[in-house]
């Protein structure tokens, strides 16, 4: 059998999304059907960068499926603080587990990673480039709240420079119909230019604004993003630019009943507390489809189906 | 000046003026054997001015060193003192090792094995990208 990997949304045809998303919901609906499905099959989860959500995601969706885990948490436990090359670490791993999930903060890694492996190889997040599998968990938030994935306005918002969330968000939604993005940032954290290509050639209608305010009455889905320390190399911009958009109660008064607010999290304080408890706010919602999504993504890259 | 034609070898013609020495030297050059001449600054009806390299022995080329570097460049194989083949070169779809990616955040700034490859995406702007991580590169 050939070895899938999943590196980009892209490497996903839309067929293939929907198989998951129907495999996510089979799995709430017959959880009993899933608990012993991946017996005796080994995930290792390579976070050669820290994560709190996305690894323990990923251990919880192996476990629920009756499989075992393996791996690091940060690259100082591992071969990597020795100085070993991705491609050593990988071409080892891939010798004790059945399937590898990795982060790693330089982009690119999970490509040289699966020329490697010799076992599928899911990209957990690589640098600020792409986060296929946050990808999936916001796509099946957005199917599940909504009922489908066509004709709704997307407001993304924050870092759309180095949100690599936010990159692979915008990559998917381009193969769904009348699909329409909101862009809202800073000026210096704007979408990178081949994210804007992209839009382009595929027909996408695109805005770009720096206030929130004005998009909140347009959209259907906020998307809320952190603005990261770790991507910047000036302490300077960082502190400038972290508190550029604010979410709280009086801006979601601007919004319509039907929208949702999403964030990959973690949050800092770009969301506020007390928008937690406003009906419209999913993204703990969103954490918890991210495990359904994911078990669904390692039965499909094992090639394990349901009886 | 006059340079002797070439009866069983290659003619690079219509090379940029200037552009001659950098592309002796991308294409190994110096390690042929047999009389390479390369000729500066020679008048030419289309673009001005244009340099030739004639090598006295067919060689293996590569081609899309030489399409990035200069995509005006002829390739005339002559045989037995006739033209045999032309090549025209065009800007490739894939670079191997020929370009190095920039990106501080790229894989490929860390990790010295590997080879650092770029993908056309865009062939009337020359823009190319980092298969790794997608890092513009204009052709110049």
């Amino acid at each position: 059998m050939e070895i899938r990997n999943l590196i980009n949304i892209t490497d996903l045809s839309v067929e293939e999304i929907n198989s998951l998303i129907n495999t996510a919901d089979d799995i709430v609906a017959h959880p009993e059907a899933y608990e012993d499905i991946c017996r005796h099959k080994k995930l290792a989860t390579l976070f050669f960068e820290p994560s709190t959500r996305t690894r323990l995601s990923f251990e919880a969706a192996m476990l629920e499926l009756g499989g075992s885990v393996l791996g690091f948490s940060s690259a100082n436990s591992s071969s990597a603080a020795k100085g070993e090359s991705v491609s050593d670490t990988v071409r080892t791993v891939g010798c004790y587990a059945d399937i590898i999930a990795m982060r790693h903060p330089k982009e690119g890694a999970p490509i040289v990673a699966a020329r490697r492996a010799g076992v599928p190889i899911i990209n957990a997040g690589d640098g600020g480039h792409f986060h296929p599998t946050q990808t999936l968990t916001d796509l099946l938030t957005i199917k599940r709240k909504f009922g489908r994935l066509n004709g709704l306005t997307i407001g993304l918002c924050g870092d759309l420079k180095f949100g690599r969330t936010v990159h692979s968000l915008i990559e998917a939604m381009l193969r769904y119909e009348n699909i329409r993005f909101v862009l809202i940032s800073p000026e210096e954290l704007q979408v990178p230019d081949y994210i804007k290509e992209s839009m382009d050639k595929a027909g996408v209608d695109w805005t770009e604004t720096s206030s929130l305010d004005d998009a909140m009455p347009q959209l259907d889905v906020l998307y809320m993003t952190r603005i990261q320390k770790e991507r910047f190399f000036n302490e300077e911009d960082y502190v400038r630019l972290k508190d550029s958009y604010i979410l709280t109660p009086e801006k979601m008064r601007l919004a319509g009943e039907n929208m949702i607010v999403m964030h990959p999290l973690p949050r800092v304080n770009e969301i506020s507390v007390e928008v937690d408890d406003d009906p419209r706010a999913c993204y703990f919602f969103q954490a918890l489809c991210g495990k359904h999504i994911r078990m669904a993504l390692i039965l499909f890259l094992l090639g394990i189906k349901r009886q | 000046m006059n340079i002797d034609g070439v009866r069983n070898g290659i003619v690079l013609d219509h090379i940029s003026a200037g552009k001659s020495m950098k592309i002796y030297e991308l294409l190994g050059l110096d390690k042929v054997k047999s009389c390479v001449a390369i000729i500066q600054n020679v008048k030419s009806e289309k673009y001005g001015f244009k340099d030739i390299i004639k090598v006295d022995e067919v060689i293996d080329l590569d081609f899309d060193v030489l399409g990035y570097v200069d995509s005006n460049i002829t390739v005339n194989i002559v045989k037995d003192g006739k033209l045999e083949k032309k090549h025209h070169m065009a800007l490739p779809e894939h670079l191997k090792g020929v370009i190095q990616c920039k990106n501080p955040r790229c894989i490929t700034s860390v990790e010295q094995e590997i080879v650092h490859e770029f993908r056309l995406v865009d062939r009337e702007k020359g823009v190319y990208r980092c298969i790794y991580c997608d890092a513009e590169h204009i052709v110049k």
